[in-house]
């Protein structure tokens, strides 16, 4: 006992002194977002104006909100390359409904209101996660592969409906009254965007669902050991499909807000932001492996990618490092991650 | 502690005088945290002979070998080649120096034939790449040498077990080693492959090859050994050559004077039948055999079982087919009379029952996650009113369990890796506990964890016990059946061999389980 003792004190010790480096490692986020607005607010006048904060809010909107969904899925140990491909076929899958439903048979056409439309696009959402769950907790394939798989039959199917065209007309008739579709994408409160609330509302409902439901506390664990979680009478594939259901609803709300924005839903919306979402979660210091992350965390690594693009945009650099730049902010995030949890293995 | 016993005759010594030591180990000692699998441990290999290390699960044996191959480096300690210090940082700088390990567990590519495994990475390069033809003469060789009918190009895969061992000894013998690590060698083998490797020993030895080995099977080991070793929870508290030892010694040495471990506890009623299982079968994993085969067993509340067994005898499977964890191909699980065949493993803690695994950092812990937080994660449907957690009550729970069990933390938030091995272990229990079971099963529940805490572990059962907990505890240490246990149960290839009450001897359990028969 004599050993473990000293052991201890040994260790309060060493924390103390690490405390301000793991402070700062733990803060990077937020510190690196600071960082950014500062620097290209003096690089550009045209950086920190109004203007420029709505067009890059909305962009943070979309991402964001891909980026919770994920995150839930790499809390869980997975990972959903079919986001992009979701968001697309709930955006054209909505455009689809606002054109009216055309019943050849009968001779009709039903226009649904905006807020059925709703609905239904996040039930598709949801379906699209429901198959990944199914496969992956049930079917035994690795996540990898079975997003995989679902984001090209959905982005294929997205392509089907349209025959590759987009839908341009939103807008709905007045007299039909399904108009009120762009209001996700335009409008504001108190010169706050619509989508920026709305991903407030998913980010603190995220919040609450990881920190005060026993649901978030199967998630972490079952991410942290699925094992140990089963023996403990967590029911680990109950919660595995629920997070790839729940990242597909939120793919589903990305995509109608996009397509409000875009005033237009096309089959090809969306591409590659899967990445960009597992991007923000992994900037936002949640590990792969599963189990460590967080709401804010994800929420700041969306920030650090959008405001570093449109930043990067206004002073000029041109696409080509602009990438160059995406990608190294993301490696050195690794980075930091592998040695923040090295670090408290060791001195386990 | 209590004392060592007596060192039979001693290689303590510091200095190496024989000259036909090829390698000697001196003060080895190795620590994990604050876990010491080693403690200043001596040792020699003879040249042209075979050591056996002897010791139960858990006395440092492996971590020895290991060290020795250069898996591992000792926390402190030498080790001596020929005479000369050498440091074996890795197991190519160990087979640099002519030393080669056969592990228990296979450590071959199964995806690849026997001719690519056996010389993998150390592939016989000719002109034009790599020389299979010679490759596939010198595997033949070999093979016949072994006495097996295995066509070089078959892929491992395809082999069975024991097969595949003789693959991982060819693989050592064409090394041309001049040190050889036997672990557990023969656990897949037949006995007439027992045989023909007892042959080659024997041929390795007049080409003046030494062997260090180390098996279970106490009688199979006897019959090559010239030198013994034994270890105990991580001292070696023995040493002889074989013509002043028999099976007696052996066992003596490696069970030693028990640490105190408790006495079943008595002076209250044991209530009705808490668990029955009524001819229970669980297959293996392989799915062409069973490993747990017609099993009958009723435990009372406050009554506490014990089942002993060696490795692979179906105690795991067992307790996880009862826990839910695997799935029954015939017979029944009984709590409280009523059949929990068909409820999941939530459903059984709910109803009672609860499962303590056998490897804790795999299944019982969740590294990512607080002391307080594993604590309360088999309980959480106990804080949590219309889906949302409640905090005070969640702090109740652990607090109460830290204090029940006894878990040494810096407080709830404390990282569940800032542990000792039993207080982690206490953890996995306390887990448990906090469900308030009335059924807990226990799969080796002092494994890996300092003698003190197995006695705080055992204590703990024991006063549960008498308030009606039916306990049940798997263990591979013959000490530690007869602690609290009011029944012992011996399993031996997936059925009860037999059964004795507390009052029984170490040697008539070890026996039964198949491990030696000593007169």
């Amino acid at each position: 006992m004599v050993d473990s003792t000293t052991g201890s004190a040994q260790t309060t010790e060493k924390s103390a002194k690490f405390e301000v480096g793991r402070l700062l490692l733990e803060g990077r986020a937020f510190l690196a977002l600071i960082a950014i607005v500062v620097v290209f607010s003096i690089l550009s006048p045209a950086y920190f104006t109004l203007g420029n904060f709505l067009i890059m809010s909305a962009q943070v909107a979309v991402f964001g909100l891909l980026a919770i969904g994920m995150l839930l899925v790499i809390l869980n140990g997975g990972i959903d390359l079919s986001v992009g491909s979701t968001l697309a076929l709930c955006g054209v899958f909505a455009g689809f409904l606002m054109q009216g439903i055309e019943f050849e048979a009968l001779g009709v056409i039903l226009f649904t209101p905006v807020w059925v439309v709703v609905i239904l696009t996040l039930a598709v959402g949801a379906a699209v996660g429901l198959v990944n769950g199914v496969l992956i907790a049930y079917l035994k394939v690795p996540a990898f592969v079975a997003t995989l798989g679902t984001l090209y039959v959905a982005r294929g199917v997205a392509l089907l409906m349209t025959n590759g065209l987009t839908y341009n007309n939103l807008g709905g008739r007045p007299e039909l009254g399904n108009t009120g579709f762009e209001w996700l994408g335009f409008y504001r409160v108190f010169n706050i965007p619509i989508s920026i609330i709305i991903l407030a509302a998913v980010a603190i409902a995220a919040g609450f669902l990881l920190s005060r439901t026993a649901f978030g506390r199967w998630l972490y664990s079952s991410g942290g050991n699925e094992r140990a979680a089963e023996l403990s009478g967590v029911p680990v594939k109950r919660v595995q499909i629920t997070v790839y259901m729940l990242s597909g609803v939120c793919a589903a709300i990305a995509g109608l807000v996009l397509s409000s924005q875009l005033t237009s839903a096309g089959p090809t919306a969306g591409t590659t932001y899967e990445l960009t979402a597992i991007a923000a979660v992994v900037i936002g210091g949640a590990a792969l492996t599963g189990g460590k992350g967080t709401v804010r965390g994800t929420l700041l690594g969306a920030f650090v990618i959008v405001f570093l693009s449109a930043g990067l945009v206004i002073i000029g650099v041109s696409v080509y490092w602009q990438t160059v730049f995406t990608g190294s902010v993301i490696v050195l995030a690794v980075l930091l991650n592998s040695i923040n949890y090295g670090g408290k293995k060791s001195t386990s | 502690m209590t004392p060592q016993t007596i060192t039979e005759k001693g290689n303590t010594s510091d200095d190496i005088d024989d000259a036909e030591v090829v390698v000697a180990a001196r003060h080895i000692s190795k620590s994990w945290g604050a876990v010491k699998a080693l403690k200043d441990v001596n040792f020699d290999v003879h040249r042209g002979q075979v050591t056996t290390l002897f010791g139960e699960n858990g006395a440092g044996k492996s971590t020895l070998m290991k060290i020795l191959s250069g898996v591992h480096q000792p926390t402190t300690g030498q080790l001596f080649l020929e005479g000369k210090r050498v440091h074996v940082g890795s197991t190519n700088e160990a087979r640099d120096l002519g030393i080669c390990i056969i592990h228990q567990e296979l450590s071959l590519a199964p995806n690849m034939n026997v001719r690519d495994n056996i010389f993998m990475g150390r592939e016989i390069m000719g002109s034009t790449g790599v020389d299979f033809a010679e490759e596939e003469r010198q595997t033949r060789k070999l093979m016949t040498e072994l006495e097996e009918d295995i066509d070089p190009l078959t892929l491992v895969e395809d082999l069975r077990l024991g097969q595949q061992q003789i693959v991982e000894i060819a693989r050592a013998l064409s090394s041309k080693s001049r040190i050889f690590i036997m672990d557990e060698p023969t656990s897949a083998l037949s006995a007439t492959e027992v045989e023909v490797l007892f042959k080659v020993i024997h041929d390795l030895k007049s080409k003046g090859v030494s062997i260090v080995y180390i098996s279970h099977h106490l009688e199979e080991a006897l019959q090559v050994t010239d030198h013994a070793v034994v270890l105990r929870d991580g001292n070696m508290t023995a040493y002889a050559p074989r013509a002043e030892i028999d099976l007696e010694w052996i066992v003596r040495n490696m069970v030693g004077e028990n640490f105190d471990l408790g006495s079943p506890p008595t002076g209250y009623d044991k209530g009705l039948a808490a668990l029955e299982l009524i001819e229970l079968d669980v297959p293996n994993s392989t799915g062409n055999g069973r490993s747990v085969d017609g099993m009958n067993l009723t435990v009372r509340a406050g009554e506490i079982v014990c089942i002993y067994g060696l490795m692979g005898a179906g105690r795991t499977e067992m307790m996880e087919c009862v826990a839910g964890r695997l799935q029954s191909s015939g017979g029944q699980v009984l709590l409280h009379g009523q059949d929990v065949s068909r409820l999941s493993i939530a459903q059984r803690i709910e109803a009672g029952m609860g499962l303590v695994p056998e490897d804790r950092q795999r299944d019982g812990l969740v590294q990512t996650m607080s002391v307080g937080e594993n604590l309360s994660l088999a309980s959480i449907a106990d804080f949590t009113k219309r889906f949302l957690t409640s905090k005070p009550a969640e702090q109740k729970i652990v607090e109460r369990t830290i204090k029940d069990v006894t878990v040494k933390t810096e407080g709830p938030g404390a990282a569940i890796g800032s542990l000792s091995g039993g207080n982690q272990q206490k953890v996995v229990i306390g887990k448990m506990l906090a469900t308030t079971p009335s059924v807990i099963l226990l799969d080796e529940p002092s494994r890996g964890i300092d003698i003190g805490a197995k006695a705080e572990v055992f204590g703990l059962l024991a006063e549960r016990a008498k308030q009606g907990l039916a306990v049940v505890y798997s263990t591979s240490e013959v000490g530690e059946c007869l602690s609290i246990a009011h029944r012992i149960i011996v399993m031996r290839r997936g059925k009860i061999s037999a059964e004795f009450g507390p009052d029984v001897t170490k040697e008539e359990i070890m026996a039964a389980s198949g491990e030696a028969k000593v007169a």
